[in-house]
This record gives structure tokens, sequence and C-alpha cells, in this order.
């Protein structure tokens, strides 16, 4: 009944090679992004150890990146992935420009998420005499934390888009086998499964973010 | 003295445009007053309330704390002093994911006190302020009275000597509003706290305060007991602000119809405390020859004070007025002749 040439297994792998690429890009990238995201919110005009250099510096930067399309910085930082993988096919290849795509994106996200928090209580929290650290320790995060589940669902989607675009370059993943069988062998069956596929895991996790956030925020 | 400030000036720079916030401050609150601080939104007395715990810094001149001044402190120390100085808010500034206990103990988890002593000082605290039932729940479950009774209870958990209050009912409907005053009351005398409290209604100093600031423009334009300043407003503004209050003045339906000439004088008659309860005009009808006409009468307590303003019209013999007014004189705490209509 269905003509297709692809096999479970390469399912499976494709899928594990996915899930792999954006969990490692996602926790590297929130390990980048978050720190970044606290420090515009803390640095800019106004916020508790404002540094106007600091920030003149770091949000031109995070815009830069963040204006290059994937595919476009993917290619082109090609030199450096390969510096640091020795290769700029496959997977662990892919996670570099992965990194470097999320990592902005999660700090814009951040920053709003910490904007979001009402400003009254960053002033009682001074008016304990907290310092700093504690200002984002015990207020900002806390308050900010269903929003950050909600940023961090976004930038989790917005990886999984990415990584299948890595497929073109021979990332691997879903959105290689949907390029190579789908596209290139014009394999029906290979295109729609990957995109069933892609459409469960965005919904899951749109809808464990949702759980996870309404749960933070104690409705 | 708790809290004073000497020539101070606050301007805001933003872009081009300078706003004086601000002009020329000088202000004492003894240790144990409650003080009261009103004006129009705008006259600037939430920059004046935040200098107290250096949210805001002066451009100029000194603010002293507990006799020492704010600007020659380290970070560190100023930290130290902000724990002695608490603070409420108009929209209580809670923290929305944490519970009611976890809100209170903040201030102590911050001190880095053991776990067992915040327990005791948190649950004391909510017994204080009413609460202890509610020390699991979150803040989104309470009502704005109850809120704003969180807040006092951690304003109050690092054993602060002074209490700032932001229009802190403001938000408030009127019986909340009392309740919340009383609270205030009880920490002032249980706690020996001293209290400066930003308002623009005048019921709020009426109920609690002993001093009173008037302010607008950035400046202050009035200030003393409230009992002087609610008998004798001086400034327009504070007249209005005392009109909310006590109608102190004759309503004009009166005013036309009174006659001003030397066989008939309007005196405005100012009795406060115990002299409030001697019969001034029995006396006057029996000894003097003259015709006494009560035109208004308003009685206010304030501070456990009475407050008696009196506007009487004497017709008679000009020397029989005279007689009257220097025994009425004798009497009450202020007089003074009304001459227009």
């Amino acid at each position: 009944m269905i003509e297709t040439s692809i096999t479970l297994d390469q399912f499976i792998q494709a899928s594990i090679d996915t899930l792999y690429m954006v969990g490692a890009s996602l926790l590297i990238g929130s390990l980048i992004g978050i720190p970044l995201g606290i420090a515009l919110v803390i640095t800019r005009p106004g916020g508790i150890v404002q540094n106007k250099v600091f920030y003149s510096i770091l949000n031109p930067i995070i815009n830069i990146v963040r204006s290059l399309p994937f595919i476009i910085l993917m290619v082109a930082i090609i030199p450096f992935t390969r510096m640091l993988i020795g290769t700029s096919i496959g997977t662990n290849a892919a996670i570099v420009p992965l990194i470097i795509f999320i990592s902005p994106f999660i700090a814009r996200l951040v920053e709003n998420s910490l904007l979001e928090v009402n400003p009254g209580i960053i002033e009682a929290a001074e008016s304990m005499g907290a310092t700093p650290f504690q200002v984002i320790w015990y207020f900002l995060l806390p308050e900010a934390f269903g929003s950050l589940i909600l940023s961090i669902t976004t930038a989790t989607i917005g990886l999984i888009g990415a990584t299948a675009m890595a497929g073109t370059v021979g990332g691997g993943g879903v959105g290689d086998l949907a390029i190579v069988y789908g596209y290139q062998r014009f394999d029906t069956f290979a295109m729609v499964s990957t995109v069933i596929i892609l459409i469960i895991f965005v919904q899951g996790i749109q809808s464990s973010g949702n759980v996870l956030a309404r749960k933070a925020r104690k409705e | 003295m708790m809290i004073e400030m000497k020539g101070v000036y606050k301007t805001y720079q933003r872009k081009n445009v300078t706003t004086d916030a601000l002009k020329g401050i000088d202000l004492q609150i003894q240790e144990g007053d409650i003080f009261g601080v009103i004006g129009y939104s705008g006259a600037g007395k939430s920059t004046l309330v935040r200098l107290v715990n250096y949210l805001e810094q002066p451009t100029k001149g000194d603010v002293i704390v507990d006799g020492q001044v704010l600007a020659h402190l380290s970070s560190e120390q100023l930290r130290a002093m902000k724990k002695q100085i608490g603070m409420i808010f108009q929209h209580f500034n809670l923290l929305e994911s944490k519970t009611i206990f976890d809100n209170v103990a903040i201030p102590l988890v911050l001190s880095k006190r053991a776990k067992q002593e915040i327990k005791a000082r948190v649950m004391e605290l909510l017994e204080f302020v009413g609460l202890s039932d509610k020390a699991k729940s979150y803040p989104k479950e309470l009502s704005g009275g109850q809120k704003q009774r969180v807040g006092i209870a951690r304003a109050l958990a690092s054993n602060p000597k002074i209490l700032l209050c932001d229009e802190a009912t403001s938000a408030l409907d009127p019986q909340t509003t009392q309740s919340i005053l009383q609270l205030l009351k009880k920490i002032n005398t249980d706690y020996k706290i001293t209290i400066m409290i930003i308002t623009h209604e005048m019921s709020v100093l009426q109920e609690v305060c002993n001093k009173v600031a008037v302010m607008e423009g950035g400046k202050i334009i009035e200030q003393g007991s409230v009992l002087d300043v609610f008998g004798h407003p001086k400034h327009p503004t504070s007249k209005n602000f005392v009109k909310t209050v006590i109608h102190n003045s004759i309503p004009s339906s009166v005013k036309r119809n009174v006659l001003h000439s030397e066989n008939s004088r309007v005196f405005r008659l100012e009795v406060k405390g115990d002299t409030a309860s001697e019969p001034i005009i029995y006396q006057l009808l029996k000894n003097y020859d003259v015709k006494v006409n009560i035109l208004f009468a308003n009685m206010t307590e304030i501070q456990e004070t009475t407050l008696v303003i009196l506007y009487l019209q004497f017709e008679g013999e000009p020397a029989a007025i005279e007689k009257a007014i220097a025994f009425v004189r004798g009497k009450v705490t202020g007089i003074e002749e009304v001459v227009e209509n």
C-alpha cells in the first residue's frame, strides 16, 4: 500500500538525533542566554546596577546575531564550527550554530519575562536592603518563573524549527529525513510522517510548558 | 531626632527636561512621632519618603536618619540602615509566587537568620497582624486589607526603628483603612516605632498622626502639630485639605444675611481641649450686655483632643462688645474678627 524506502529504525534514529540536538543546544543556550537576559535587565537604564557602557555593547550584539536567519548563520560560521568540532557535518556540528542561534534569542525572551515583573517588587526588595544578587535570586527570578518557563518553551520550539534546517547541511534528525527522502526522493510518506512527528513534538512541548507555567503561577 | 532633612533638593534630569521634585525641604521627625505628609499628587511627597530609605538620593542637602548622614554611608552600611527602616506600599508589593509565610520571612532570609528563628518570628508577626491562619495562603487569595497586613508584618520583620507608609491605605475602602490605621497606631505604641505616613487623605492624618507637614510644588508649605494645622491652617492648600474633614466656615447663605457694623461684629473662636467644656456662652449672656448669636459651630476630635470652631455674632453697644470680647479672649485658644462677607 505505502511506497516508501524509509525504515522505522531511521525514524527512531532521526527522532533521537533531533531530541539530542534540541536538548544539548537548549541546555548550553540557556546557560548562556539566561545570564545574558538577566544582565540586560539589571544593566539597562534604571536597572538595579545600571551600566550604560555594558548595556550599549551587549544590546546591539544580541540584535546583530538575532537578525541573521538560521540557515545563513549556519553556513557563515562553518569555519568556526570546523575549528571547534573538527567537522561541519553531522549532529554535533549542528549544535554549534544552534547554540549561537538560540542564546541571544533566549536572552531576549528572558529579558522580556523579567521586565514583566512589577517594579514595585524590586522597590520593596531595595527598601529591605537586598544586595543586587538577592534582588535577582529572591525577587526577580521567582516572580518571573512562570513567564520564564513559557519563554524557554518558545525557545525550544524555535530550536526544533532550526534543527530541521540543520538537516539541509547533513545535520541529521527529522529535518534531514524530510529533505533527503521527502523532498529529494519525492517520498510523500516520509514527508507526511516527518511533518506529523514535528507537530507532535511541538504540541507536546507547548502543552507541558503551559502546564508547568500554570503550576509556577499557582493557578 | 529620628529623621532630619536639611535643605534637601531633588532634581530629575531626563533628556533635556529637568524637573524639580523637591525644592528646599527642612524637616524634623522626633522619635515616636507619627508624622503625616499630605499633599496633592505631584507635590513631591513620594519622592520625600523615598529619601529616608535612600531609594532616592538628594541632589543637594542632607538626609539624616538616626543621627547618620545617609550620603556618608558605604553601600554596606546603607543596606544595614535600610534594615532599620520598614516600608509599606499603596499596592502592597508582595511576591505573588510566594506564600504569606515566605513573604513575611523574606527580610529575615536576606539577613541569613536561622530557620528556627525565622519561623518563630514570622508566626509571631502573623499573630500580631491577625493573619496566623493565612500562613500557607498566597497573596492573590487575600483581600486588600489582608495584603496590607502582610505588608506590615513583612516591614516589621527585621525590628525596624522607622516605618514608612507610602499611601498605604489609598487603595483600601474606608472601613479597611480604619483597621489598618488602628494597627499602625498599635505598632507605634507597642513597639515605639517612628512612623512616617504619606497620604492625600486628611482623614488619615486626623486618625493617627500627631505631626503633619503639608506639601505643594516640592515644598513644605506648613508644618506643625496636627491640632495646630487643623485648627488654624494658614496656606490656602492646607485650608482646602482641612475643609475635607472639618467644616470651618460659615455657610454662604448665612454669611449673606450677616450685617457688619460697630454694633454687630462677627468673631471666629477656636477652642481646644478642656476649655471646650466651659460654659462660655452662658457666662457671656449672664455677665455682659450683649446679644450672642451662634452663626456656625463645629466640634472635631483630633488625637483625642477636642477642637471647637465657633462663629459668634455679638450685638450691642461698641463698649459692651469690647468688654465681652476681652472676656472671651481669656477663655479660648484663638479668636479673630471676621470682617468681610
